[in-house]
């Protein structure tokens, strides 16, 4: 695969097949925790850092032990282990040398292990058998643009804090429709398919 | 009294405390596959299937579990009977394989699993785990079902695949898109709520009736 068409892999992960509205993987903290941008950007981040590490390490995990021990058929359990204990070693790790970014990023980490986002690139990865560069690009790619999508859905939470829905609607139904309504918006984007 | 406490497990997976539209849990699978409702039905059968497994073995083991390393070993358990129905799956029903695909693995990360065996299974004996197992994965089934109904019928003018609106009726494709989904969740989740809070109402003022005959 060339460099471009890693790009346009890139590009296309971000906007056109965006995780949370082409996939929905990830819509449980995408609806969870957008309330504040603030929160958002950081569990965006949290996203980005834990997916892209996952993805190399899922990546390495499956073609140099499963599949030489003939063991394909164990990646879902083997994954989510990984990430489990990968999320917990990340944790670990921030809080003893680097306590900015622990303080900063700390209380969204335990979150991401149920994050289906995480388990469902490491198992695109596979999937549609990218090399470990081109994993570790797309991974990379899919949390950005899963942090995009969660901090823009962010900022228009924040506007719909004033509003006066009707009381049926208030509070989870009339996130999902704004939810439907940014996804219409991204669904904009699929006419530049490459 | 058994067949009762039954029914009433049944009665709160379906419509008290339904996984989906009440408590919220699931969003991921609820959004992606009710395109049709035969991948509802599917996904709902694979869910309930991996459910009342995983809340069998995980109240069997209740005693020997350490609290600290419970949630992997959740994990652990619920990850090897999803590749259970993956593996069969694959191999009975390929079609719905095929068009169910990553969300079959990705039952693993499904809260509502995880959630029965934390608040129903590590605490109860083996009977009522089934039971509440089955509830709920019912209940789940249901709502997928509900949504993949309208979404279905609105979207492609189908059910199951069969044509049931016509020829007059031009699809509205909005709501076989990613968008109809949220859309879609989101009035009847509204409707759900409007539901609860006639009943909240009507129970108050019944209470305030009560109040004032013995003032």
């Amino acid at each position: 695969m060339s460099f471009t068409q890693v790009l346009l892999l890139m590009f296309g992960v971000i906007l056109v097949e965006n995780f949370i509205f082409s996939k929905f993987y990830g819509c449980c903290p995408f609806l969870g925790v957008s309330d504040k941008p603030s929160t958002a950007l950081g569990m965006g981040m949290a996203v980005t850092f834990v997916m892209t590490l996952s993805g190399a390490v899922t990546w390495l995990v499956y073609y140099l032990v499963l599949v030489p021990l003939g063991l394909e058929y164990l990646k879902t359990v083997s994954f989510i282990l990984i990430i489990a204990a990968l999320v917990q070693f990340i944790e670990m790790f921030l809080r003893k040398f680097v306590p900015a970014l622990y303080s900063a990023l700390g209380i969204y980490l335990p979150l991401i292990t149920t994050n289906c986002a995480v388990l469902g690139c490491a198992l695109v990865n596979i999937q549609e058998g990218f090399n470990f560069i081109v994993s570790v690009c797309y991974s990379f790619a899919a949390a950005i643009g899963f942090a995009l999508a969660i901090v823009v859905f962010a900022g228009v939470r924040a506007r719909m804090e004033f509003s006066d829905p009707p009381k049926a609607f208030k509070g989870f139904p009339l996130t999902l429709v704004a939810a439907g309504l940014l996804a219409m918006a991204f669904s904009g984007f699929s006419g530049m398919s490459f | 009294m058994k067949k009762n406490g039954f029914l009433a497990s049944l009665k709160n997976g379906v419509f008290d405390n339904n996984p989906t539209l009440v408590q919220l849990l699931g969003m991921c699978p609820t959004l992606a596959v009710t395109t049709s409702l035969t991948n509802a039905v599917g996904m709902g059968a694979a869910a309930t299937a991996v459910l009342i497994c995983s809340n069998m073995i995980i109240s069997l083991c209740r005693k020997f579990i350490p609290r600290q390393v419970r949630i992997a070993a959740y994990i652990v358990i619920i990850s090897g009977f999803v590749t259970a129905v993956e593996l069969l799956m694959k191999a009975f029903f390929f079609d719905l394989y095929g068009a169910l695909g990553l969300f079959i693995p990705l039952i693993v990360v499904n809260c509502i699993i995880l959630a029965r065996a934390e608040a129903f299974a590590s605490k109860n004996p083996v009977l009522p785990s089934i039971f509440d197992g089955l509830s709920m994965g019912l209940g789940f089934t249901f709502a997928l079902c509900l949504i993949a109904f309208f979404r279905e019928l609105l979207g492609a003018g189908t059910l199951f695949g069969f044509p049931v609106l016509g020829s007059w009726y031009n699809p509205a494709i909005i709501f076989i898109l990613p968008s109809g989904a949220f859309l879609t969740l989101g009035f009847i989740i509204a409707g759900v709520q409007k539901i609860r809070n006639t009943r909240q109402e009507k129970a108050r003022s019944a209470q305030n009736d009560r109040e004032e005959e013995t003032a």
